[in-house]
């Protein structure tokens, strides 16, 4: 009887799309409207992964690396597509699927997913650090880290910097940021040499000793990530702080009577003539290389980084587009008012190094800088330029 | 050998070749691929390189400071643990009323999942959401330095492992005749007299064991840390270090030559035991 009416749904190839759990259910929705999309081609089914990108990334690539074929469509946080692409995890996009994955997005995600010349991954979400501020409390938002840890210090206890300290993932995005914003970088163009220049390298290293030594550091800097901010900056008692758009929708439903007075700007420059740069962040859509079903999955992933997609999880989840023209349409302005700001951030972000050895490089600047406190500038210049070569190397432990 | 041991060997068979291969073959397998420059992430560039990843592990801070740091970890709990859970097994020893329910009460936390338990520690010692601050009346950090994070660490396993130490005294004390104590009460040996020169000795066998047990698993100690820390403020563990080289970097040759080296830290550990409380823990029938 099922035969008849309608194709039956279990003997459709199905997909199996591993992404991170993204609460508000949009990702589901997407997975739905694509499958019903493909006119019976294909069935896309939904595997949640841990909230903590470490996490998610251990999870995939103890998977991959044992040629799991039940992995099809991967959210790829936008560090890991060197080091994917290079293990041959995941397939590259021939041209003129490629094509139309890279029509309208941001210059910067098309390069987070792009790995020696070539495309592997469908830019999907982006992300990039703002500055909050409270506008009731200073008159304009600071241009530099030494202007702002200025005026947080005038304010006392209550002018609490809130930033990422704890020794993980995002101290290496807040030490890119300020390397970047600086002028220097990590890698040298090739890849496989460290750069970390003398001069850029030691202002920021001195920005971060600074800030950490500061009276209006937060106290618990060392081991404060992303949430712990946004929850302290919650509770009204800090006038900065360094974090995601996230933020604004939280603070909009846990603390309105902070929101109202919530004021974003660019992330503080390292000098006054330079603007800051900073990390890019997202996920992209990437092709497991041992798929069952490859020519389909592209399908399914082009289907899903679609303008429709990334409006709704704009819209319903505040993560911000990789397609620049949304940043226009209404309903995602008036969901992220920060828009043309989030935007111009987005058009100069920096990548973090793009290499196969990501995560160890990662882990070695990590280390090395934690706690901020700690750190003496002229002397860690040279254990980080010595860790990130060990790193490179794929050496020794970190 | 006559029929009978015979037999016999052949009866063992099926159990040795178990432990072989549920033992013995990763063991080896461990060892082999820590002889090789392994990478998950560059399949292609595997080569057989000796002992250089032994040497590199020896020659790292990372490796000697997380020795250290377990060492500390594991002697500061464990000697906590066996004076406690000697109260303990005293307390459950002597118990005359509700005796079953002291015990089951004293076991609870050895039921807890490690994990749990050192979230629900995390929690306590948080500075905004713990009550601990609140309690000592405290504005401190506890984690985020690093003595403050061992006394939280080796707080956690005290309280999650005593209950084991004391199951195992408490056993070692059935064992002390109740006739040799009235003897030597009747001899007049005080109290104190009586714990060090009978008890004590007799359950010499209990003790090891029980050190022994708890000395092996704390120096292999993870999820504690793991949760508390993430290794962080130099807490690191051996362990952790493993898990690092291994899971997250994907370095299988690196890893196995870690985890080969807590191994062979794990057997140290128990030669060494046995050595030093010279009390057979094998029973032998011959030497007798």
């Amino acid at each position: 009887m099922n035969g008849c009416t309608s194709p039956d749904k279990s003997t459709l190839p199905r997909l199996r799309w591993y992404v991170f759990d993204e609460p508000s259910g949009t990702f589901a929705e997407a997975a739905k409207h694509c499958s019903s999309a493909s006119g019976g081609a294909y069935q896309i089914k939904l595997v949640p992964l841990p909230a903590d990108a470490d996490q998610q990334r251990e999870q995939l690539v103890r998977r991959l690396a044992a040629s799991d074929s039940d992995i099809d469509i991967i959210g790829m946080d936008v560090i890991w597509t060197a080091e994917f692409a290079q293990a041959g995890w995941i397939l590259p996009w021939t041209a003129d699927k490629a094509a139309t994955a890279r029509q309208g997005r941001l210059q910067p995600s098309i390069l987070s997913a792009t790995y020696q010349g070539r495309l592997w991954a469908a830019p999907f979400t982006a992300n990039a650090q703002l500055l909050w501020y409270r506008k009731d409390r200073i008159e304009h938002p600071p241009r530099t880290w030494n202007e702002m840890i200025r005026m947080a210090e005038a304010f006392g206890e209550e002018g609490a910097v809130l930033a990422q300290g704890e020794r993980y993932e995002g101290l290496t995005v807040f030490f890119t940021s300020l390397l970047a914003s600086a002028g220097g970088s990590v890698l040298d163009e090739t890849g496989r040499h460290v750069a970390l220049a003398q001069r850029p390298t030691r202002q920021a290293l001195a920005i971060m000793q600074r800030l950490a030594d500061s009276p209006a550091s937060d106290p618990a800097l060392s081991t404060a990530r992303e949430d712990q901010a946004r929850l302290r900056f919650e509770t009204g008692k800090a006038v900065f702080m360094i974090n995601y758009p996230f933020v604004w929708p939280s603070a909009n439903q846990n603390a309105p009577e902070v929101a109202v007075h919530m004021g974003w700007a660019r992330w503080p420059g390292v000098t006054e003539d330079r603007p800051s740069r900073v990390a890019i962040g997202g996920i992209n859509l990437g092709i497991g290389a041992y798929s069952r079903h490859p020519e389909l999955a592209f399908r399914a992933a082009t289907c899903l980084a679609g303008q429709a997609h990334q409006r709704m999880a704009a819209i319903r989840a505040g993560l911000p587009p990789t397609i620049e023209a949304l940043y226009d349409a209404p309903e995602v302005r008036a969901k992220l008012p920060f828009a043309d700001l989030l935007r111009a951030t987005l058009k100069d972000a920096v990548q973090r190094p793009p290499t196969p050895l990501y995560n160890d490089i990662s882990l070695a600047i990590s280390r090395t800088l934690h706690p901020m406190k700690a750190i003496v500038p002229d002397r860690d210049i040279k254990r980080l330029r010595a860790a990130v070569r060990r790193a490179l190397r794929s050496e020794g432990l970190l | 050998m006559n029929r009978q041991q015979r037999l016999g060997w052949w009866l063992c068979l099926p159990a040795v070749g178990a432990m072989l291969l549920v033992t013995a073959y990763p063991l080896a397998y461990a060892f082999w691929l820590s002889l090789y420059r392994y990478d998950l992430r560059f399949p292609e560039q595997r080569a057989f390189v000796g002992g250089a990843n032994y040497a590199s592990v020896l020659t790292s801070e990372v490796w000697w400071q997380a020795l250290a740091n377990t060492v500390l970890i594991t002697a500061g709990s464990v000697m906590m643990e066996l004076m406690l859970g000697f109260a303990l097994a005293l307390l459950m020893h002597r118990t005359l009323f509700a005796r079953r329910t002291v015990r089951t009460a004293i076991l609870v936390p050895y039921g807890i999942i490690t994990v749990v338990a050192a979230l629900a520690w995390k929690f306590a010692f948080d500075p905004t959401t713990g009550f601990i601050n609140a309690l000592l009346n405290l504005d401190q950090p506890w984690l985020n330095e690093r003595w403050s994070a061992f006394c939280v660490i080796i707080a956690t396993e005290v309280w999650k492992t005593t209950p084991f130490m004391a199951l195992l005294l408490m056993a070692g004390l059935t064992l002390v005749p109740q006739d040799l104590l009235q003897a030597a009460r009747v001899d007049g040996a005080s109290r104190i007299q009586r714990f060090f020169q009978i008890t004590l000795p007799l359950m010499k066998p209990a003790v090891a064991v029980a050190l022994l047990f708890r000395t092996l698993d704390a120096f292999r100690i993870f999820d504690t840390v793991f949760v508390q820390t993430r290794g962080a403020h130099g807490t690191e563990t051996v362990s952790i270090v493993a898990y690092h080289t291994l899971i997250a970097r994907l370095n299988l040759g690196l890893g196995s030559a870690v985890s080969v080296l807590i191994f062979a830290g794990v057997s140290l550990i128990a030669i060494g035991f046995i050595k030093g409380f010279k009390a057979p823990l094998i029973h032998r029938e011959d030497s007798q």
